[in-house]
């Protein structure tokens, strides 16, 4: 995974409360088996016209958008289903950064685990980044991860609230499967306890035919 | 006195392996269910890094998303999309390479992941279950703490059987009270996604309880429990009854035996402690909730079939309303127009919200001696081939055949247009699937969410109608 301490780009605004990952993602497009290359999908129903062609009014399509870094979103974001083909989507456009009120649960952990940062803030906070935002080539902000800082575009800093474990691993682009197993002899004698007080959910799904 | 724990928090403790530092921790994962879909790019991650599956015992595979509903007796090669094949002959190549138990779709044991869960005994109280689909929080109905994942964590589950989770907040939604004549289990759901809001639950684990959910059937709290993520919990779970054991007995991976006592004796230790405390409450009366539709395009756009589609101009808040005016102008709907106005051309009854007997049973009551109106498709989908049989043996299939409804074979079908049955050129869709998203079941299909036995009534009147009229 991709480190993230710094970041300074393009915030677009996308003021849509309760935007979920079907429309972030379209089902349609889930039958892929890869994770690289899904930005051709991203917001497709929004972003392309019927007959392919680019949706002017899309804020992703007009000229400082398209190279956005940064996303300024309403509440709720990411809700619905727990593809993580939203965030890949995301990501292999060139956004690292989603800020806004509040996030659904499971999109919030799966920008995480592919070095995108999620940042909850205060509701009038993002109204003003979301102002900030409209300003077009000027709407440009700094992330600085180490310090939980937001430059706005007239350099005021505000910070932000992100819990230390998730901030360590973010910084130093850690492998979660990675620090996982290194927790290998906690997670045997679990489950050798497990096994004296629950025999019966072991060898549960062997009856399958494998 | 120690401090009484709810079911969630008693799950909880018996899986948490170490603390992660701040806040977060190392849990285990006692079932751990697979499809398709979410799986392809995870085990290539596993493949990469030269890892194996920790547990191949408590995971088990399944293809449901991408199948098609008819035909099944070709197997893999029945189906036609080549996308759709290759992510099933990848979810294949691999559970042979990693040693993971599958159910082919040939088998009758096939169906959609959370159907077969409860429906094998595999799914059990006390236990946490994850699964790449954010419907995950169905098995709650077992009382099991189960929830949805997404793909780097399904690889973190594979190579490890553990997750790195914060814990949730505690929410009870409390429902008393008998349901009136024609109420199902989704009108409740939806009575309370429309109460709280699609984020009501953020954060939060439900527990449902109170009078309703003693009494409802555990196919009634599956459909319940299904839907919580669309309010935004985590999961949501339902307390171990003796409903719950008479439905476990007997299935084929339930313990058997002694085992069988001693799994008893640990699930009846699972109800919250008298005295529990909730973060978060939500109270209704099962006497105010009505056949329920929705008329947007997200859960909680949800209102009594009785009523009228809202005026956005009456919405203060302006990101409200512009989402509203937004969901109407995808919906083609007028504002305060009558509900059981408006015309449907599909009608889709299925999904992992209500595919199982007792949903099929509750259409078919609805369907029998009726005819689909004309101008209407109308599909039956069982969630299994168990299901599926089962309806057969009991002649449901006939009475939807009679009727002029499609009987089909096990799988998602409409519910996500992953598979060859999607709505076609924006039909407008009654449905008693979960979602109601814009581009879900077709592009620019105009989704209806609603109980079983609604459902069937609007194939058979040709529009949104209030079942209690058909009697
Ligand atoms: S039936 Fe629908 S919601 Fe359920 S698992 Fe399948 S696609 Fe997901």
């Amino acid at each position: 995974m991709e480190k993230f301490t710094q970041l300074t780009g393009v915030a677009a605004p996308l003021p849509i409360v309760n935007l979920d990952t079907d429309k972030i993602f379209p089902a349609i497009y889930l039958k892929t088996i890869k994770r690289t290359g899904l930005a051709q999908w991203l917001f497709q129903e929004i972003r392309f016209r019927p007959d392919g062609s680019e949706n002017p009014d899309f804020v992703l399509n007009q000229a400082p958008y398209r190279h956005a870094k940064i996303l300024i979103g309403a509440d709720n974001f990411g809700c619905g289903s727990s593809r993580e083909h939203a965030p890949w989507a995301l990501l292999d456009f060139g956004i690292r950064c989603v800020i806004a009120p509040s996030f659904a649960d499971i999109f919030y952990n799966n920008c995480f685990k592919n070095g995108i940062l999620p940042i909850a803030v205060p509701k009038e906070v993002c109204d003003e980044l979301m102002e900030d935002a409209k300003k077009g080539a000027n709407a440009v902000m700094s992330i600085d991860l180490e310090s939980q800082t937001i430059s706005r575009p007239d350099g005021e800093k505000v910070h932000f609230e992100l819990d230390a474990f998730r901030k360590h691993c973010l910084l130093n682009g850690l492998d979660d499967i990675g620090l996982t197993e290194a927790k290998n002899a906690d997670i045997s004698s679990y489950e050798g306890k497990a096994q004296l007080e629950r025999p019966w959910q072991f060898g549960l799904t062997q009856k399958a035919s494998a | 006195m120690p401090k009484p724990r709810t079911l969630f928090d008693k799950i909880w403790d018996a899986h948490v392996i170490a603390p992660q530092g701040e806040g977060t921790y190392l849990i285990y994962i006692d079932l751990h269910l697979i499809h398709e879909v979410t799986t392809p790019q995870a085990f290539e991650g596993l493949k990469l890094a030269g890892r194996g599956v920790r547990r191949p015992d408590k995971t088990i595979a399944v293809a449901d998303h991408n199948i098609p509903t008819t035909n099944r007796a070709a197997g893999v090669a029945g189906i036609d999309e080549p996308d759709s094949l290759l992510q099933v002959q990848t979810l294949e190549r691999n559970v042979k390479e990693f040693g993971v138990p599958y159910f082919p779709i040939t088998s009758l044991d096939q169906g959609i992941v959370h159907v077969i869960g409860p429906e094998q005994g595999l799914s059990q109280p006390g236990m946490t279950i994850v699964c790449g689909d954010s419907h995950t929080a169905t098995h709650g109905a077992m009382g099991a703490l189960a929830f949805g994942i997404g793909t780097s964590e399904v690889e973190h589950v594979l190579a490890t059987q553990t997750l790195i989770q914060a814990p949730a907040k505690n929410m009870l939604i409390k429902v008393e009270g008998g349901l009136g004549t024609g109420v199902s289990p989704k009108d409740v759901i939806l009575a309370i996604i429309a109460k709280i809001g699609t984020a009501g639950g953020t954060g939060h684990v439900f527990e449902y309880a109170g009078s309703t959910f003693r009494d409802m059937s555990m196919e009634g709290r599956m459909t319940v429990c299904n839907m919580s993520i669309e309010a935004g919990a985590r999961a949501g779970l339902v307390a171990p009854d003796d409903k719950t054991f008479a439905y476990m007995m007997g299935r084929p991976y339930a313990p058997k035996g002694a085992a069988w006592e001693q799994a008893l004796a640990f699930w009846r230790t699972l109800p919250s402690d008298p005295g529990s405390t909730y973060d978060k409450e939500a109270h209704l009366s099962a006497a105010d909730i009505a056949p329920h539709v929705t008329w947007g395009t997200n859960p909680e756009m949800a209102a009594p079939v009785t009523g009228r589609v809202p005026d956005p101009a009456q919405i203060d808040d302006p990101l409200r309303r512009a989402a509203v005016e937004r969901a109407l102008q995808y919906m083609q709907l007028s504002p305060n127009t009558r509900l059981e106005d408006v015309p449907v051309q599909r009608v889709f009854i299925g999904s992992c919200t209500n595919s199982r007997i007792e949903d099929l049973r509750a259409a078919a009551a609805i369907a029998q001696g009726r005819k689909v109106a004309d101008g209407v498709t109308a599909l039956v989908v069982p969630g299994s081939g168990h299901v599926k049989h089962q309806a057969e043996e009991e002649g449901l299939d006939r009475i939807f055949l009679e009727a002029g409804f499609e009987w089909r074979d096990a799988g998602c079908s409409m519910c996500m247009s992953m598979n060859n049955d999607k709505a076609m050129n924006g039909e407008r869709v009654a449905t008693t699937s979960n979602r109601n998203f814009e581009g879900r079941q077709g592009k620019n299909a105009k989704s209806h969410l609603m109980g079983p036995a609604m459902a069937a009534a609007a194939a058979v009147t040709g529009k949104l109608s209030d079942v209690r009229q058909l009697g």
